[in-house]
């Protein structure tokens, strides 16, 4: 267990290590050159992406929730679709429908019979734009949070006030909203932790930030070293945020009151009710509707010249990757949280806390927190074995899927030990003691008892973390071994070569599969306890 | 004539469900007045058709001369000037005690505010606790806080949604005394929802007794336990048994079971009655000629409680001294003490 957590808590550590290792002169030259506007341009990203999920998610919340209007019922799942959506490949689309050649302004130029440069068009590729992707597609994690949040509102307390003398709208000010605001504060850490985390977006839109230059600094300038303490300063961010959402979430207890009776939605009736329903309709549309179609257009555009075989090892590829990563971190999973369950002690809960402290990392720095221990011991090995032997073993594991299962396993773990642990806790410990008292010892009890009652548990644990590495860029990108490609590296590096159109088979294959999660999520959102499901949803989506 | 509440055939209903049916009742100023009855007899649809939160189907509701609910037209219960106690407190959690008081006293100034809430701290003797949050507080402490809450305003009306239930049994019955102590002080108009009779019992001078959405009786306290017009009420107020008898023309029960009071008599020999039995109708006597089989006993402190069973079979309680123990299966002696009985004619007779 202990072990585990240590091996887990190890490119954390490295990174923050890195910090006390001297500064290289590239650290100068960054410091004198970039660094300034990847701290400018990362508070202003997350300024716009907070402001952006804060309108689009508590409105939404709010008319699902405590309205009723035509279609409330459709629009309460359908909200959620954009998480099947990751940010880059929605940014890749939107890039293709709204550049110059692309339909939007070829349409305008048609109709208006303006040429090139006779308009102003909003540039899609800059900051403003990765704001409002990032928003279309993060906003669920606010939504899915305070949709809760209202739901759960206990109606006496809005009756309280109305009973005080306020109306209903200075009631939903003074007190639906204010009450609603610890789920507000955690919906928005998460949305700005993937904020954080995201790389294809700002890489593709050309933003700098802290993940776009540790890449660069890693891949262009070879300064691993640097690249890690780029990577420790995002940490900084990601720990405010990670505090803000704890805190948060210790809060939501407080405000949570048992709802006796079903709150009384307000009825939204005529041009209202339409208003109410262009809403979700407009958010729905611009964050999955449109770019799906977009994608599908182009993908059935191109099926005739792709390469079939070619497609297939990809997906091959891609889905034995996530296949042996999901494998690895359920077992790992089941090992933590049962083993929490047979001695639960402080040791054992840190260390599945620490354990589970991945989901909030960037993909970009797990890589390099990975790839600097990995080359450390290969170097090492090969050194020893060149002293002794005179044999060159050059790399061992950096650069193999070894190190890119263990950088999922970083990530990841914590999206299956949070589905393990909540299927536990719904089997009583009774059970567990009335089978030892019947004579069978602990691994029988897990073989007999758990793993059975478990197996929905499993299986979900399973499809999430397979989805998740299926989507995993940053972190397949720098760790992957040469010449070994996915779907999503190579929807990347289509789009990159602006082949927009081609890259659109791949994309919608990972969204396609993105969508499973979001159907399972509407599924168990509407049976099992908000708070589980919740915790569950904030894995997902990660670009 | 001009009562501070008064509610004149009051219906409220869900789709084809009717929750409360012809109900009238009306509310002296600085009455406490309770509705009483079992769990879905519509109790609380009334209090929240008071409020304001439930429309009526039919009848109206008139506050200090004012209707505020007729069928089709409802005052919003923001400006009925009803206070209002909820089950759950439902305390505004992001709000510290001082701020949940001065919630509703928007009209004021900063400092007449201040004063009122002041003023209801020291009601309620919470000042120590102005700045606390309602999770920092213990059961007792939040409903003296809604309670607080309800009355800064000066509510026309104080509406208590069965305000004790979350509080431990020790402490509700001196809290409904307490309550009714302050209420009762400071001139208070109230209502007061409970199914428990030991509440309401402590907190009202005039019960509304429901069932299924119709009034059953409505009476003091006093009346509905000695005077109970129907079975229904009878059973519900108080412990005891309703147990079928014969009597004869000198007013003797078949089984030697005792005298009927001569002095009321409504009754013909040979009739069938209904018997209301409370446990305090039948009396240990160790010199007693009749003595019932115990069928089972249970230990009260100061008393057992004992049921017995007669020769035809029914049973009946018997509250009796704890040093006198039997055991089930043994005889206790007794005598039935016919003085305040309640006597139903049996519909078997007409």
């Amino acid at each position: 267990m202990l072990l585990t957590a240590c091996l887990i808590a190890v490119p954390v550590l490295v990174i923050v290590a890195s910090l006390f290792q001297g500064f290289s002169p590239v650290w100068q030259h960054l410091l004198e050159t970039v660094l300034q506007d990847y701290v400018v341009n990362s508070l202003l990203l997350m300024l716009g992406v907070g402001v952006g999920t804060l309108v689009l998610g508590v409105s939404a919340a709010w008319l699902t929730a405590m309205c009723e209007f035509p279609g409330r019922k459709l629009f309460n799942w359908a909200l959620l679709l954009p998480m099947a959506m990751p940010a880059y490949i929605i940014a890749y689309t939107y890039t293709g429908m709204l550049d110059f050649s692309g339909p939007v302004q070829s349409a305008l130029r048609a109709q208006v019979g303006w040429g090139h440069g006779d308009y102003y068009f909003p540039e899609i590729r800059s900051l403003g734009g990765a704001i409002c992707m990032l928003s279309l597609v993060l906003y669920p994690y606010v939504y899915l949070l305070v949709r809760v949040a209202f739901s759960e509102q206990s109606t006496a307390v809005l009756e309280a006030s109305r009973s005080l003398g306020k109306g209903p709208w200075k009631t939903l000010f003074l007190v639906g909203l204010p009450m609603a605001r610890p789920a507000i504060v955690a919906g928005i850490s998460l949305a700005l932790m993937e904020t954080l985390a995201d790389f294809g977006t700002v890489d593709y839109f050309g933003v700098s930030v802290f993940t776009t230059g540790i890449f660069r600094t890693w891949y262009g300038l070879g300064e691993l070293q640097t690249a890690a303490q780029l990577a420790a300063f995002l940490l900084l961010f990601v720990f405010v945020l990670f505090t803000l959402e704890q805190y948060s979430r210790r809060r939501l207890r407080f405000h949570h009151n048992s709802a006796q009776q079903k709150p009384s939605r307000i009825e939204l009736q005529g041009w209202r009710g339409w208003c109410a329903c262009a809403l979700p309709l407009v958010i729905v549309t611009a964050g999955f509707a449109l770019p799906a179609v977009q994608l599908a257009t182009w993908a059935s555009s191109r099926v005739g010249e792709t390469d079939t075989a070619e497609f297939l090892t990809l997906v091959g590829s891609s889905f034995t990757l996530a296949a042996i990563a999901s494998v690895c971190c359920l077992v790992i999973a089941l090992l933590l949280g049962y083993g929490k369950r047979l001695h639960p002690g402080q040791l054992e809960h840190q260390a599945a806390r620490v354990s589970s402290m991945g989901y909030a990392i960037p993909g970009t720095v797990i890589a390099v927190g990975v790839l600097i221990p990995f080359a450390w011991m290969d170097n090492r090995v090969d050194a020893l074995m060149r002293e002794h032997f005179d044999i060159s073993t050059g790399l061992l594991l950096s650069g193999t899927l070894v190190a890119l299962v263990f950088a999922y396993v970083v990530r990841f773990l914590a999206v299956s030990l949070q589905t393990v642990e909540s299927g536990l806790a719904r089997i009583r410990p009774s059970i567990d003691e009335s089978a030892r008292s019947l004579g069978k010892g602990p691994l029988q009890v897990l073989h007999r008892i758990h793993l059975p009652m478990l197996r929905g548990s499993l299986a979900t644990a399973l499809l999430l973390v397979f989805v998740d590495v299926l989507k995993e860029l940053p972190t397949t990108l720098i760790l992957r071994p040469f010449n070994f490609n996915t779907l999503a590296v190579r929807t990347y590096e289509l789009a990159s070569d602006e082949r927009l159109a081609d890259a659109a088979l791949p994309a919608l294959a990972i969204v396609l599969i993105g969508l499973l999660p979001v159907i399972l999520m509407t599924r168990i959102s509407s049976a099992a306890t908000p708070y589980s499901s919740v915790r569950t949803q904030s894995q997902e989506g990660r670009p | 004539m001009s009562s501070r509440l008064a509610l004149q055939q009051v219906s409220v209903s869900y789709g084809d469900f009717l929750a409360a049916v012809d109900v009238s009742f009306s509310l002296e100023q600085g009455q406490i007045g309770c509705l009483l009855g079992p769990s879905g007899c519509g109790k609380t649809t009334l209090l929240r058709a008071i409020a304001g939160f439930e429309p009526v189907s039919a009848g109206s509701i008139i506050l200090r001369g004012e209707t505020i609910s007729r069928a089709g037209a409802q005052v919003p219960p923001e400006r009925r000037k009803v206070g209002m106690v909820f089950q759950d407190f439902a305390l505004f959690p992001h709000l510290n005690v001082q701020r949940n008081i001065g919630f509703g006293l928007d009209a004021m100034d900063r400092r007449a505010r201040a004063q009122r809430v002041h003023e209801m701290l020291a009601l309620v003797e919470l000042q120590a606790c102005a700045s606390a949050y309602p999770h920092e507080l213990s059961g007792g402490q939040q409903q003296r806080v809604a309670l607080a809450r309800a009355l800064a305003p000066n509510p026309e009306i104080l509406l208590l949604d069965e305000p004790f239930s979350n509080l431990d049994s020790e402490l509700r019955e001196q809290l409904a005394s307490e309550v009714r102590e302050l209420l009762k002080r400071n001139g208070v108009t109230a209502i007061l929802v409970t199914h428990d009779q030991h509440e309401a019992f402590a907190m009202a001078d005039q019960i509304t007794l429901l069932r299924q959405g119709r009034v059953m009786q409505l009476d003091t306290p006093y009346n509905l336990y000695h005077n109970p017009r129907s079975e229904f009420v009878a059973e519900f107020i108080g412990g005891g048994n309703i147990i079928t008898v014969s009597v004869n023309e000198a007013g003797e029960l078949n089984d030697g079971l005792g005298k009927l009071d001569m002095s009321d008599r409504q009754w013909q020999a040979g009739d069938t009655l209904r018997l209301l039995v409370r446990p305090d109708d039948i009396e240990y006597d160790a010199r007693s000629v009749l003595s019932l089989p115990v069928v089972s006993k249970s230990f009260r402190g100061a008393h057992y409680l004992y049921e017995l069973e007669l020769p035809d079979g029914q049973r009946v309680p018997c509250l009796t001294p704890s040093h006198a123990a039997i055991n089930p299966g043994q005889n206790l002696p007794v005598r039935f003490n016919l003085q305040h009985v309640v006597v139903f004619i049996s519909l078997g007779s007409e």
